[in-house]
């Protein structure tokens, strides 16, 4: 750094303790290093000091100060608490909220070091990315969510005062099974209205005009078999068949559900939505809050607004959390998204303004460009994991991190390494990396694929077993018993082969009545 | 930015779930908690503390792949000498170059442990049961005295002044007096002030009336005062002896080499169960261990259950002993007295008769309730039909029973079915008649 920095006077803070002139004399000095040096774009922050049962509580309902009332939330609450008490687990620092004024909790218990810490981690680390990353800004409303959560929460309690908590509790049972197959993955045309109706409309007459041409009616047809398939079509059309988000099938053609019922899935649906970009930015989210916590503690220490000591206590616990175990310690649970992230964006950093050779043969755009938070602020608004690890994974951190591939088929007797860190592999080991931060790789495929509503309304759904991987029976019979609950008929699922379209096994549930009455026949 | 504070926020705001998770996971909750019993000692088992549930049983489905199969890819760390087309052999459990990748939902198969406080646990221990015959709580001298609100008296402590009543009654005794409000003479001062300079005759005569009255209005307030002795009030307390309820159980357990270890374990949660309810019910419970062979002795917790014996079986002995515990430390005047016993029911022929005159005369007059639980061992399986002799002890005790003694008596051959005959013994509702199994 050539820039000649003025010294501060005092630091903001000396020892652990703290008050709430510190937090704000910290949040300010911090927000003036990420919004001038690292121009940083955040919405207006809240910062909220909970203690540790508060901290349990927010763990259990995902995250979200206010959320209805479940049993499964206490039960994970029994879970943390009991782990916490046990001493096996720590608490996190901070809980971050993905909303418009940004709220970020922080624990009572944390030194004033740490308070610093979390306020640039998540007021302006994660802030940063919430309103920047275009996952983000398309699928989630920060400015909605809260209301919405309330909204949620009353309508559930209002139901329960008046069908019941059981019928509620059995509805959200259900609902929650089919989470994770409640999102649209795809942005999907915005329904038309009626005015663009009417003009598609008239262009097909138009082009029907056109094209008409009445020899046509005298080449003889095959008749009947023609309108057996196209009716078939037509009834997929209508239900928007196939569909991939379950629940939102649910809601929309489920033939027995109550309105309050649809209402709930609902509810559920749209809270998974909410969560679904969270999904698809851990190791950028993390890593791009875990780069500007570094930066701006660096900066802070180097004005001399923070102690060597309270310096040393971030550096601690800053490693800790950027440590990569390697495969065969065993403390390895799979790649740390902090970890990854973090040297990813260093990484950067590097290449924009000190590239070898290598990096401009492999990363011409940015190589040398000498503005690293221009490039950084870039990635962090327009990509998720899958292409950013595609596109800005480095031969240097692939060798760094000495990452290699190895591939288990069940069919062979041994797994087989497939790509190392060296020229031949650094391809292969982006790709295959990038895969596993790829949702639609890593979750299964399962659609509804057809319905005979006018005959024996039996739901029939696809799992596309990618690689030949199953669902998991026990769970997946489970959630098809609920599944089948909901919609009041039989439910047919087939794990089906991609390639060969070949059933490779068949879950099939009948509907046990707790949700809608069974049809009495 | 603002900062909020929200660490005053009302706490237990999962509550609410938790109940529900507690309703949803009840039967299981009550099996892990009774399984428990048996891992703690007595005086420490209605502590509340860590239950533990199978997994499945709060399973929360999602559709997920499966642990294994089909082609997987696995991208680690830290390579130090694998090179391309290496083979790895297998690794099993999924330890090592496999990576153990968790589940896809975080959480393990694990079984799933969280603590109950102590009284939730106390309550699904105890659901539905009722002491029988809790008569007899006595009422004993100074120290149990119990002060409590009685009303307002007129003389008192300044500590103990009721400032809202003193004030209610001064404020109607200045009503009734027509006492003038201090808003009232603020009102007539400000007249005078807003007069005093006038030079119209008419005004002259209005600010002398005025003036007239100030006084009159003053020496009013300077006769009554604002607080007067009469009206002070003071909070009364008043002493009830309150009634000790306080109870001592005596456990009677034979110890000689006929004693397996899983029928004193059999016997120990017998105990443990009576001893919990018991404390449910009384604010100081005394546990006295007597054990048995040949001869009686009063030992501590730990010998009672742990160190062997051996000798011969003489129940007699272990009532004589109780009966001079009775007399040296627990009046039956001043205490409650509960006995169980424990054995696999063998007793010296000779001494059954015995046994019965001592029970029917000294011990069961003084006791509030009498157990004979009678341990079996859990191997001992029966071919139907096959009518098994009833022991001594048994024989001796029924005849006790079908002459119309209050006592109790039950077989146990297995861990399970300890529970279910507590339960069945103090099941509300039923009457304190003696039972055969």
């Amino acid at each position: 750094m050539t820039l000649v920095t003025p010294r501060a006077e005092r630091p903001l803070f000396e020892g652990a303790d703290w008050e709430f002139s510190t937090i704000q004399r910290c949040h300010d000095a911090i927000e003036q290093v990420a919004i001038d040096e690292l121009g940083l774009d955040v919405y207006p922050n809240q910062i909220e000091v909970i203690g540790t049962e508060q901290m349990l509580d927010a763990y259990s309902s995902i995250g979200m100060p206010l959320f209805y009332k479940h049993w499964s939330f206490g039960k994970h609450f029994a879970r943390n608490e009991a782990m916490y008490r046990a001493g096996m687990q720590g608490l996190a620092y901070e809980i971050v909220i993905n909303s418009n004024p940004c709220i970020s909790y922080i624990m009572e218990e944390n030194t004033a070091t740490m308070q610093a810490l979390v306020i640039a981690h998540a007021a302006f680390g994660h802030n940063h990315f919430f309103k920047n990353n275009y996952l983000f800004q398309q699928w989630t409303d920060a400015n909605g969510i809260l209301d919405y959560l309330e909204f949620a929460r009353g309508y559930v309690m209002h139901c329960e005062e008046r069908y019941g908590e059981a019928a509620v509790e059995r509805l959200l049972d259900a609902a929650h099974a089919l989470m994770n197959q409640a999102v649209h993955r795809y942005p999907r045309a915005r329904t038309t209205d009626l005015r663009t109706e009417e003009k598609r409309q008239r262009e097909r007459r138009e082009h029907d005009e056109r094209v008409f041409n009445d020899l046509w009616r005298t080449v003889p047809g095959k008749g009947n078999a023609r309108t057996d398939p196209t009716a078939e079509e037509r009834r997929r059309a209508l239900l928007q068949l196939p569909q991939e988000n379950i629940l939102y099938f649910l809601e929309k053609t489920a033939p027995r559900l109550a309105p309050w019922q649809r209402e709930i899935l609902r509810i559920v649906r749209i809270i998974a939505q909410y969560f679904y970009p969270q999904s698809q930015t851990k190791v950028m989210n993390e890593g791009c809050a875990t780069y500007v916590h570094y930066r701006i503690m660096n900066r802070l220490h180097e004005r001399g607004l923070i102690t060597d000591g309270s310096m040393v206590e971030f550096l601690r616990s800053h490693t800790n959390v950027v440590f990569q175990p390697t495969f065969d310690d065993p403390r390895y649970s799979g790649l740390n998204p902090y970890a990854l992230g973090f040297a990813m964006m260093q990484d950067i950093e590097r290449i924009c303004t000190n590239p070898t050779e290598e990096d401009i043969h492999w990363f011409p755009a940015i190589a040398g460009n000498q503005d690293p938070m221009a490039t950084l602020r870039d990635c962090w608004a327009n990509y998720r994991d899958e292409s950013f690890i595609l596109q800005y994974l480095s031969p240097h951190l692939i060798r760094h991190f000495g990452l290699f591939h190895v591939v288990d088929d069940s069919n062979e007797p041994n797994l087989r390494v497939e790509a190392i860190h060296d020229e031949r592999g650094y391809r292969k080991i982006k790709r295959a990396l990038a895969r596993q931060y790829d949702v639609s790789w890593n979750s299964p495929d399962i659609q509804v694929v057809d319905v005979n509503l006018a005959g024996d309304r039996k739901l029939i759904l696809h799992h596309r077993a990618l690689n030949r991987v199953l669902l998991d029976e026990r769970d997946a019979k489970q959630v098809l018993q609920h599944l089948a609950d909901l919609w009041g008929y039989d439910v047919l699922m087939k794990e089906i082969e991609p390639t060969t379209d070949a059933v490779l096994k068949e879950h099939a549930a009948t509907p046990r009545g707790g949700i809608v009455p069974l049809e009495t026949s | 930015m603002h900062i909020v504070d929200r660490r005053l926020n009302p706490s237990g705001k999962n509550l609410a779930n938790r109940q529900r998770f507690m309703r949803r996971a009840k039967s299981m909750i009550r099996k892990a908690v009774h399984e428990s019993s048996g891992s703690r000692s007595i005086r420490d088992a209605d502590q509340g503390g860590e239950v533990v549930l199978p997994a499945q049983g709060v399973h929360e489905p999602s559709l997920h792949r499966a642990a294994s199969g089909g082609i997987r890819d696995h991208l680690l760390p830290g390579n130090k000498e694998y090179v391309t087309g290496d083979t790895i052999p297998r690794p099993q459990g999924g330890q090592g170059g496999g990576g153990s990748e968790g589940s896809p939902d975080g959480e393990g198969q694990d079984d799933f442990r969280f603590a109950l406080s102590q009284d939730e646990f106390v309550d699904l221990f105890l659901e539905d049961l009722e002491l029988p015959d809790l008569a007899k709580r006595k009422v004993v001298d100074a120290e149990a005295l119990s002060w409590s609100r009685a009303g307002y008296s007129v003389s008192g402590s300044p500590a103990n002044l009721a400032l809202n009543r003193t004030v209610r009654n001064s404020l109607s005794r200045r009503i009734a007096l027509k006492r003038p409000k201090t808003a009232e003479i603020e009102a007539l001062r400000a007249q005078i002030a807003a007069l005093a300079d006038t030079e119209d005759e008419a005004d002259r005569v209005r600010l002398r009336e005025l003036e007239e009255e100030l006084t009159r209005k003053l020496r009013r307030t300077g006769v009554i005062p604002y607080i007067d002795p009469i009206d002070v009030r003071y909070k009364r307390f008043e002493s009830h002896p309150k009634p000790v309820a306080q109870a001592v159980m005596f456990c009677l357990m034979d110890v000689s080499g006929s004693m397996t270890e899983h029928m004193k374990d059999l016997a120990k949660r017998f105990y443990i169960l009576l001893y919990i309810f018991l404390k449910r019910r009384y604010k100081n419970v005394d546990v006295v261990f007597i054990r048995h062979t040949h001869q009686a002795s009063e030992v501590d917790e730990d010998t009672f259950f742990h160190s062997p014996e051996t000798g011969g079986t003489v129940v007699s002995t272990a009532l004589e002993e109780m009966q001079r515990v009775v007399e040296e430390r627990y009046s039956p005047d001043n205490w409650n007295i509960y006995a169980a016993q424990a054995s696999d029911g063998d007793n010296t022929a000779s001494d059954n008769d015995k046994t019965a005159a001592l029970l029917v005369n000294e011990i069961l007059p003084v006791c509030q309730y009498y157990a004979y639980l009678e341990v079996g061992r859990d191997s001992e399986h029966f071919p139907p039909g096959f009518i098994r002799r009833d022991s001594d002890l048994w024989q001796t005790y029924s005849t006790i029973i079908a002459n119309g003694a209050p006592m109790a008596m039950r077989k146990v051959g297995h861990r399970r079915d300890i529970y279910p005959v507590f339960r069945e013994l103090f099941a509300r509702k039923t009457g304190a008649e003696a039972t055969t199994a």
